[in-house]
């Protein structure tokens, strides 16, 4: 099974990214899909049994629409507060329950964000348009997986 | 002590939610002379609020916090029952909040406790940083990792099958709730409710083991007295997280006002601005400010209510005031036993009420006459939030004040991190990496949402300084956030 999990606030403009995708994948075929306003200890037990993970996230300074990584699980991030990064969940997925399953972020480029709004910027509109048409590729098999320490991006 | 200037900033402190700074001021000869807790980011959510339809207000207030929206769309919703002129929920409707509640509260303090809280009390506050994170509690202890996790999952699958959502749920409405819960939903959480009492009275043991083995360090770690503040059951003064009055007793018990109708909150509290501080200072305007500060929260909860109506948590409940000796409890750190009396306390409400059929009911809204001002207090997690609303005739909202649990903490968390800073900091030749974490420690203990309390979005870094004389910065520690 796959999982996207998408990710951020959507009152604040493109933060809200991540749940817009997974909200427009909702009932892609094969691929179970969670919205979430971050990333907490719970999501290792979610993504446990997932053969794939993908985390949706909103991009800050992106230099590309989207971009989309394999990540590894690493604790080298600190836990600053109840939130957490996609690899540290990868880790505590592994530390608890013996294995992590093979990820990705997909990181799509924002440009309005800090105001207390809903909805997403025109361009950030586009930006996700072009994410889903990506992963929705790379779901069917059309796109091949970027190596670890590699990318894609539109 | 040396009077050469000396900086230290740590940027940000952790495991908090929000955006803030400390600064410490050492005067010349090294002792510490004022510490403040300043929160440096304000987006003014009640602005943005004006103008939203009051049926949209009780969903739109979650987006003010990642980690207890449950508690904002309860305070709004309860706020908005009295503008749609609601006094009395059905009772399905009232039961499904209170469920969805306690299953919130349930997993807000599980998260606080094992994630962010353990690695102090497994690890001592001075063990290196890079011992002290989850990631260490989970490689020493996974089996309680685990349990931890579940224990979450409950109160988020709770939320998830009362609210609709995980996050951002819609089903408290103005004057009621949208569904009831289903007999099958009910019947998986009662396949489990039973091992998740087991595991909060393991985790009870576990904080209480902790102060009673630590009672030196507890006693003596920010344990001043002060005034608490809550919620109590309407009669029997009974700890109620979801409704009932007002109730202020000061450091020794007794009653500063008492069963007072929470919409009549205003006319014994008011709020002082600060130039330091985004975050307001709210005291009981008639003893004032110097002394009229308070407590809320777990422990508050625990000093102010005269009795838990759930037989464990009551029974635990007795043995956390029975080691004060008849006082109230004071110390900051006893916050950790007094969260995890709550989740049993929850879990049994839980329980109680997944045997109740008014859960299935199909009475699920209560109309009556508009009214122009509405106000909704619950027991958050963080302790007592209170919602202000006033719409027009066109169903807008005119005017927004929220005092959240954190706010109501401020001077307390203010004095906390005075006491703390001046206990380890003061004429130190150095001051260490573990000496300011014990500063974080304290902040830490109330468990405070710095968004929250700016009514702010998304989370932010805590910073620390530490101010000479001249109010030179001394040193820098950074962390990425």
């Amino acid at each position: 099974m796959i999982r996207l999990i998408g990710y951020g606030n959507p009152g604040r403009g493109d933060d809200g990214l991540g749940p817009a995708l997974a909200g427009r994948l909702a009932d892609a075929t094969g691929l179970a899909v969670t919205t979430e306003y971050q990333l907490t200890v719970d999501h290792a037990l979610l993504i446990a049994d997932a053969t794939k993970v993908i985390f949706a996230d909103a991009l800050l300074r992106a230099v590309a629409p989207f971009e989309f990584t394999p990540i590894t699980p690493s604790t080298s991030h600190d836990v600053t507060s109840h939130s957490l990064s996609p690899e540290a969940v990868l880790a505590l997925c592994k530390t608890l329950y013996g294995r992590a399953p093979e990820a990705f972020v997909l990181g799509i480029a924002g440009h309005a964000f800090g105001e207390v709004s809903e909805g997403l910027s025109p361009q950030a509109r586009t930006n996700l348009s072009l994410a889903e048409a990506f992963l929705r590729d790379w779901l069917a098999g059309k796109q091949p997986s970027p190596p670890i320490g590699g990318l894609a991006h539109a | 002590m040396t009077d050469t200037p000396r900086t230290i900033e740590i940027s940000p402190v952790t495991r908090v939610e929000g955006h803030g700074k400390v600064t410490i001021h050492l005067d010349k000869h090294g002792q510490v002379d004022d510490a403040r807790l300043h929160i440096v980011e304000f987006r003014g959510f009640e602005r943005f609020i004006q103008g939203r339809l009051l049926w949209e207000v009780p969903v739109i207030v979650q987006r003010l916090c990642g980690i207890c929206p449950v508690s904002h769309h309860l305070a709004a919703a309860k706020a908005m029952d009295v503008i749609c002129g609601v006094d009395e929920l059905p009772p399905t409707a009232e039961k499904m909040r209170r469920l969805m509640h306690y299953g919130q509260v349930m997993q807000s303090h599980v998260l606080h406790f094992f994630h962010l809280a353990a690695p102090d009390l497994l690890f001592g506050f001075d063990a290196p940083a890079a011992q002290r994170n989850i990631f260490e509690v989970l490689r020493q202890k996974p089996e309680l990792g685990r349990r931890a996790i579940l224990m979450r999952k409950f109160g988020q699958d709770i939320i998830e099958a009362t609210a609709g959502k995980k996050i951002h749920g819609t089903a408290a409405i103005p004057g009621g709730i949208n569904h009831n819960l289903p007999i099958a939903t009910r019947d998986t959480f009662l396949k489990t409710v039973t091992e998740m009492r087991d595991w909060a009275q393991e985790a009870l043991a576990l904080a209480r083991d902790y102060t009673l083995s630590h009672a030196e360090l507890v006693g003596g770690f920010a344990a001043f007295p002060s005034n608490y503040m809550a919620l109590v059951r309407e009669g029997d003064g009974a700890l109620d997280l979801y409704h009932g009055n007002l109730r202020m007793i000061d450091a020794d018990g007794a009653a500063i006002f008492d069963q007072l109708p929470y919409d009549q909150y205003h006319t014994k509290l008011v709020e002082d601005v600060r130039a330091w501080s985004y975050m307001k200072f709210p005291f009981i305007k008639d003893i004032g400010a110097a002394d009229g500060w308070y407590r809320v929260g777990p422990l508050a909860r625990m000093n102010t209510v005269s009795l838990i109506d759930t037989p464990l948590a009551n029974a635990a409940r007795a043995e956390l005031l029975a080691t004060a000796e008849g006082a109230k409890m004071h110390p900051i750190l006893a916050n950790h036993w007094a969260r995890m009396i709550e989740v049993v306390h929850c879990v049994e409400k839980i329980e109680e009420l997944l045997h109740d059929p008014d859960l299935q009911g199909n009475d699920l809204r209560a109309t009556g006459d508009r009214r122009e001002e509405g106000i909704g207090v619950i027991e958050a997690p963080r302790g007592n939030l209170i919602h202000h609303y006033k719409v027009d005739e066109n169903d807008q909202v005119t005017f927004c004040n929220l005092i959240v649990s954190t706010t109501h903490n401020n001077e307390a968390m203010n004095r906390s991190v005075r006491d703390v800073a001046v206990k380890q900091l003061s004429g130190q030749p150095e001051i260490t990496e573990g000496m300011l974490n014990q500063v974080e420690v304290a902040i830490r203990a109330y468990d405070p949402c710095l968004s929250c309390a700016t009514h702010a979005l998304g989370q932010m870094p805590l910073e620390v300084t530490l101010l000479d004389a001249d109010d030179r910065t001394l040193d820098k520690k950074a962390r990425a956030q």
